[in-house]
């Protein structure tokens, strides 16, 4: 294990640098975020750089791994929910898995290798937390541990029934998007905090993906809000609106009309190409995305305020 | 057979209306989006005032102020009781035993209530990939109870399902309770199955069975869209129509749009 402890010196990087330095081919990659602040970002700049025989990882897929499957990045699939939700299926990432051992492409099929939600946020926790397994009762009486031999029944060593255990899960580099963090690379999100936690302490290197950089004394005076601690960071991208079509609470909503759009965009292969061409390998990255966008559409989505009240942490010295 | 009514209703509002009724005195629900999102918020507004609507993003006490998009839209969280990491949604109040009702929906169901949503055909070489368990599998083993919306279709009621990804009464209820009880499962299982025909409870023997038949629904109707020879209750009833309130609700608070009931 590198030791990747580091001085609290700035660590905020183009988004260019951070996958070109950060991510390899053939690495497994963690791009988390439960529906909310989802680093699509990040993912069309893998699909950007042309990275080959990834594994991705995510309880679900989205769009996201649907555009990076369209994109060519991926050999492989870890997940727990395949599907565009509220819409329907993931169709890039379908004509893959259901076309046989060779897409219409001539590609290979992807490989899948599933769990349930539990089972990948317990696959984190035992990545993170240095533990050969994770226990749940979950799998039971089910067709799963047949599909994936890597979901094992187990005795409890105290004599009282059987669990199933799932592997630890490490990606050899997780992305997260957050509403902030320091220059260093303190984390404070809020709104649903998924498994980004668990992702972020399992892989070995990290990208921490923001809306904006904070001087270090705002994060300082809310540390309750601090997920991440920039010891376990490797790099900082400031890219404001760079989880659009998802959300980040408190600054944008989904964008529905967008995840309704990738429907018919993705059933077909070539429409597929075509919008990869015009709003991934057509743009330099996502501040061109942004302006694409246009300001009308990108100010729709501002939700109206609903701030927290303030809590006293008290002055002890 | 239908009674009068003063205000017409489409068959998704009846299932609304009848999974919300079935939620009387349910104190925590395990959402999921679409229907069963707008049944529970249904039911908070009528039959279960105290409910705590949960989400499998990591929400407990939701207080949506818009119907969700998704299983994590931002509006679960503004008002919210609390915001829990999804390892705490699921290990303590799941798999901890406090979610009384969990609801489920399926692309293929058994006459037990064992559900596939992971594919059709050949698990590696499927004819229709579908989207897996997602929270499925351990609602299925640790909510207190399941109940199970969907609509009735021959290919979805089907004598054996392709995987089984959700277990339910197994292959009988004697079997399905001694497993339950001997693996420290917390759940019993699915209760009731409501459909845009009718509403299916689960006899002793853990087959599920009609007993209320929706109004304008026919049994002819009931048995052409399920794949094996039903059982039907001796006192089948028929399900009260939504009264106008319930209507009102669907209509101009919960899904004004139509997106779900229409």
């Amino acid at each position: 294990m590198p030791d990747n402890r580091r001085v609290s010196t700035s660590k905020v990087a183009t988004m260019r640098d951070a996958i070109a330095d950060l991510v390899r081919d053939g690495n497994t990659v963690a791009i988390e975020g439960f529906t909310h602040l989802i680093s699509f970002a990040a993912g069309h700049e893998i699909i950007r750089q042309r990275k080959r025989d990834l594994t991705l990882a995510r309880l679900t897929p989205d769009l996201i791994y649907d555009q990076m499957v369209a994109g060519g990045v991926a050999r492989k699939l870890i997940f727990s929910w395949l599907g565009n939700p509220g819409v329907g299926g993931l169709n890039a990432i379908r004509r893959r898995v259901e076309a046989g051992p060779v897409a219409a492409s001539g590609e290979p099929a992807l490989e899948l290798e599933e769990y349930s939600h539990f089972g990948m946020v317990g696959r984190y926790m035992a990545g993170a937390t240095n533990l050969p397994f994770f226990p749940l009762r979950s799998y039971f009486e089910t067709d799963l541990p047949r599909a994936n031999p890597l979901i094992r029944e187990i005795e409890s060593p105290y004599g009282d029934g059987t669990v199933y255990a799932v592997p630890p899960l490490k990606p050899d580099v997780t992305i997260i998007h957050a509403q902030r963090a320091s220059a260093a690379g303190d984390t404070q999100v809020w709104g649903l905090l998924g498994c980004q936690k668990e992702a972020a302490f399992a892989a070995d290197r990290l990208i921490v993906v923001v809306e904006e950089v904070v001087d270090e004394s705002i994060i300082r005076a809310d540390p309750n809000r601090t997920i991440i601690p920039g010891l376990i960071v490797d790099a900082v991208v400031v890219e404001p609106f760079g989880a659009h079509p998802s959300y980040v609470q408190g600054s944008y909503d989904r964008d529905n009309r967008f995840y309704l759009d990738w429907d018919p965009i993705s059933r077909d292969e070539a429409a597929t190409q075509a919008w990869l061409d015009e709003w991934v390998y057509g743009l330099a990255g996502r501040a061109e995305y942004v302006e694409k966008l246009g300001v009308e559409r990108v100010a729709s989505l501002r939700p109206g305020p609903a701030p927290s009240g303030v809590v006293d942490y008290g002055d002890y010295r | 057979m239908a009674t009068p009514r003063a205000t017409a209703f489409s068959q998704s509002e009846m299932m609304i209306v009848a999974a919300a009724r079935e939620l009387a005195g349910q104190r925590v629900c395990f959402v999921g989006v679409g229907l069963p999102n707008i049944a529970v918020n249904l039911a908070k507004r009528t039959v279960a005032p105290d409910l705590e609507l949960v989400y499998e993003a990591g929400v407990f006490g939701a207080r949506p102020a818009r119907l969700p998009l998704s299983i994590g839209d931002p509006t679960i969280v503004t008002g919210a009781t609390a915001v829990t990491s999804m390892f705490e949604l699921f290990a303590f109040y799941l798999q901890g035993g406090l979610i009384d009702v969990g609801f489920l929906g399926a692309a293929q169901v058994d006459r037990f209530g064992n559900i596939n949503t992971t594919v059709i055909g050949d698990y590696d070489a499927p004819t229709t990939r579908l989207p897996g368990s997602g929270g499925a599998c351990e609602i299925a083993i640790n909510a207190r109870q399941v109940f199970i919306i969907m609509r009735q279709s021959a290919r979805s009621f089907v004598e054996k399902i392709d995987f089984r990804t959700s277990p339910g009464n197994l292959g009988g209820a004697d079997n399905a309770a001694r497993i339950r009880r001997e693996q420290g499962w917390l759940g019993r299982g699915p209760s009731v199955v409501v459909t845009d025909l009718g509403i299916w409870h689960f006899g002793d023997d853990g087959e599920m069975r009609l007993d209320s038949l929706h109004p304008g629904a026919t049994l002819e109707q009931v048995r052409e869209t399920i794949g094996w020879e039903p059982r039907i209750a001796d006192d089948l009833a028929v399900t009260p129509a939504p009264t106008d309130e319930e209507l009102r609700l669907i209509r101009v608070e919960l899904d004004p749009g139509g997106a779900y009931t229409k």
